[in-house]
C-alpha cells in the first residue's frame, strides 16, 4: 500500500498494547492449559437471568430504549443501593446504564476531562484506565501501592501526587490484580484530600459484592461524598454478566447529565435483553450471587494458603477473585515466571507488571477456576518450584 | 458448620484436610463438627449419583401415586413407615394435591415393578388407589444434571 501519511491519531498511538494481549498469544494454541489468567467468573449467568433474557426476545423485545437504560431497571439500581449501602439515587437524573463499567467509565472521563486535566490513578489496577485517560485527553498520574501497605491508597501518597491540574482520582476497590479491599477508614483519608483539593473521584466499584471479610463500604456512602463521587458499578462480576455488558454510573444529576449526552450520541443504550436479565439480577438474583461469594471464599482460602506454603509470600486477598503473590523468593521477574510456567508446566497466570509498573514481581492468579483446576494448578507449580 | 454442610453436599467424598482449607478453620475442628453432624443425624448418610443408564444396567423407575385412607388411629407416618420397609421404593414423600403419598419404585422391568405394586402396594388396606407413571429418562437427579457437561466458553486470558 502506497501510504504516506500517519492516519491513526497520535493519541492513540501514544498508547501501547496491553501487556495482557501478548500473554493471550503465547497461551492460544496451547493444549491442557490450565488458565488463571482469566478475569472473569467461571460460573455461567445464573439461569433465572438467563431465562429471563430468552423471554424478552421471546416477548419480542428488540429495540433501543431510553438512552438512560429502562427505567425500571433504573428503578432495581437505585433500591439496590439503597438496601446495600443507604443511598438514595434518582431513578430519573442520577442513573445511567451503560454496556458494562468498561463505558461508564470511558463516559466519565470524558465528560470531566479538559485537555491538560490530570487524573489520578493508583496502580497496580485494572488495565484500562490510564488509556482512558489519555483517550479523554487528558494526563494519567499514577500513585504505587505496595505490598508492605496492603495495596491500599493513602491519604499522604494522593497528596504527593497532587499539582494544580488535578481533577480527578480514579478508586478501584476491590482492586482488580490485586484483590486489596480498603476500610471505611481508607476510604475516609481519600475523602478528606478531594474535598481539601476540591477533587471529582471516580469509583469503580464492580467487585463490590465480592468481598470476604468485612463488607464493603461505598465511597459515595461516606459524609458528603456523593456530591462528589461518579459510582461505577455493574453485573459482570456480581452476577457472572461479563458477556453481557451492562452496568451504571450514579452521581451527581448535571454530571449524569453530561455522561448521558456522550452516551445518547456515541451508544444509544444498552442492550436491551441485557438490561431484562439486569432487572431480574438486581430484584431476585441475591442468593444465587450468595452461593457463588461462598464458593470463591472457599477456593481463595484453599489457593492463597496454597502459594503460601509454596513460597511464594501472597497477603490475604479479601476482595474480588484474584491472589497477587510475589515471585521475589525465586529470582525471577513476573514476566519470566509467568512464561516459564506457561512453557514447563502449563500454568497461566498474567505478570503483575502488565498493571502497572508497581505490578512488577508480582503474578495476578484469578481463583474464578473450579477447585479441581485450582488444586492441579498448585501441583503443577510445586513441580516448577521443585 | 452450615458452611461444611455446604461442601459436603456438593462433593461427599471430599477430606477433612481439604474442608480446612476451605473454611480456614483447622482439621480437629472440622473433623469434631463433622462427626457432631453425624451424631446429631443432620449428615444422613453419604451417597454416589449414579447415572445406571451408561453402565447398561436395566433398571426402571416408577413415580407411584397413592391415596390413602387413614385408619382410626394410624396416621400417614404410620403408613409410610411400612411402605419405606420394601427395598424396591426408593423414596417416601406425602404430598399435597390428588394424591397423598408419592412413591419411586426400582425395578428391573416393567412387569416387575408392576407386580410389586400390584402385590405389595394396592393390597395395603389403606390405600385406596394407585397411578403408576414409568420414569422414561432421567436429566437431573437430586440437585444434580446428567447431561454432558459443556466446555467452558470463556477465553484463556482476560483483563
Ligand atoms: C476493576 C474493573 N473494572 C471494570 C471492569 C469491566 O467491567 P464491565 O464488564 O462492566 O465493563 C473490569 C473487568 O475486568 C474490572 O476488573
Amino acid at each position: 500500500m502506497n501510504q504516506t501519511r500517519q492516519y491513526i491519531s497520535d493519541r492513540v498511538n501514544a498508547v501501547p498494547p496491553s501487556g495482557i494481549r501478548k500473554f493471550f498469544d503465547l497461551v492460544i494454541g496451547m493444549d491442557d492449559v490450565i488458565s488463571l489468567g482469566v478475569g472473569e467468573p467461571d460460573f455461567v449467568t445464573p439461569w433465572h437471568i438467563r431465562e429471563a433474557c430468552i423471554y424478552s426476545l421471546e416477548k419480542g423485545f428488540t429495540s433501543y430504549t431510553s438512552n438512560a437504560g429502562l427505567l425500571e431497571l433504573r428503578e432495581a439500581v437505585s433500591d439496590s443501593f439503597h438496601r446495600d449501602y443507604g443511598l438514595n439515587y434518582d431513578p430519573e437524573d442520577q442513573i445511567l446504564v451503560t454496556t458494562g463499567v468498561s463505558e461508564a467509565a470511558d463516559l466519565a472521563l470524558r465528560a470531566v476531562v479538559n485537555p491538560g486535566d490530570e487524573v489520578i490513578v493508583h496502580e497496580p489496577s485494572y488495565v484500562s484506565y490510564k488509556p482512558s485517560i489519555v483517550f479523554s485527553g487528558g494526563t494519567p498520574v499514577v500513585v504505587s501501592t505496595t505490598r508492605e501497605n496492603e495495596f491500599r491508597l493513602t491519604g499522604a501518597q494522593l497528596e504527593e501526587a497532587i499539582t494544580p491540574k488535578t481533577k480527578a482520582i480514579i478508586l478501584s476497590y476491590p482492586n482488580n490484580p490485586t484483590g486489596a479491599v480498603m476500610s471505611k477508614k481508607d476510604l475516609e483519608e481519600v475523602a478528606d484530600v478531594a474535598v481539601e483539593h476540591d477533587l471529582l473521584v471516580i469509583s469503580d466499584e464492580v467487585y463490590d459484592k465480592l468481598t470476604y471479610n468485612g463488607k464493603h463500604t461505598c465511597f459515595s456512602s461516606l459524609d458528603g461524598m456523593d456530591e462528589r463521587t461518579i459510582l461505577l458499578n455493574g453485573l459482570s462480576k456480581s452476577h457472572a454478566m461479563t458477556g453481557m455488558r451492562v452496568g451504571y454510573a450514579m452521581g451527581p444529576p448535571d454530571i449524569i447529565g453530561a455522561m448521558l449526552l456522550i452516551h445518547q450520541y456515541t451508544m444509544l443504550c444498552a442492550p436491551i435483553n441485557s438490561q431484562m436479565g439486569a432487572i431480574e439480577a438486581l430484584n431476585k438474583g441475591d442468593s444465587e450471587m450468595q452461593a457463588m461469594v461462598r464458593e470463591y471464599n472457599r477456593r481463595r482460602r484453599l489457593f492463597v494458603t496454597g502459594l503460601n506454603d509454596l513460597g511464594l509470600d501472597c497477603f490475604e486477598p479479601r476482595g474480588a477473585f484474584y491472589a497477587f503473590p510475589s515471585v521475589q523468593s525465586t529470582g525471577m521477574t513476573s514476566s519470566q515466571f509467568a512464561e516459564e510456567l506457561l512453557n514447563q508446566q502449563k500454568v497461566a497466570v498474567v505478570p503483575g507488571d502488565v498493571f502497572g509498573e508497581s505490578g512488577a514481581g508480582f503474578l495476578r492468579c484469578s481463583y474464578a477456576s473450579s477447585l479441581e483446576e485450582l488444586k492441579t494448578a498448585l501441583e503443577r507449580m510445586e513441580k516448577f518450584l521443585g | 458448620m452450615n458452611e461444611i454442610l455446604e461442601i459436603i453436599e456438593q462433593d461427599p467424598k471430599i477430606d477433612p484436610a481439604e474442608i480446612a482449607r476451605l473454611t480456614g478453620q483447622s482439621e480437629t475442628e472440622v473433623r469434631s463438627s463433622i462427626k457432631e453432624l453425624e451424631d446429631s443425624g443432620i449428615i444422613r448418610k453419604y451417597k454416589a449419583v449414579i447415572d445406571w443408564d451408561k453402565v447398561g444396567e436395566e433398571y426402571l423407575y416408577a413415580i407411584i401415586e397413592l391415596k390413602i385412607s387413614l385408619g382410626d388411629r394410624s396416621g400417614y407416618d404410620e403408613i409410610a413407615r411400612r411402605i419405606s420397609n420394601f427395598n424396591e421404593v426408593r423414596s417416601v414423600r406425602l404430598i399435597s394435591g390428588d394424591h397423598d403419598l408419592s412413591l419411586t419404585v426400582r425395578g428391573h422391568s416393567m412387569k416387575d415393578v408392576a407386580f410389586f405394586v400390584a402385590e405389595k402396594i394396592s393390597t395395603l388396606e389403606q390405600v385406596q388407589s394407585t397411578v403408576t407413571h414409568f420414569v422414561l429418562k432421567t436429566y437431573k437427579e437430586d440437585g444434580v444434571t446428567l447431561f454432558e457437561k459443556d466446555k467452558s466458553k470463556r477465553l484463556a486470558i482476560t483483563p
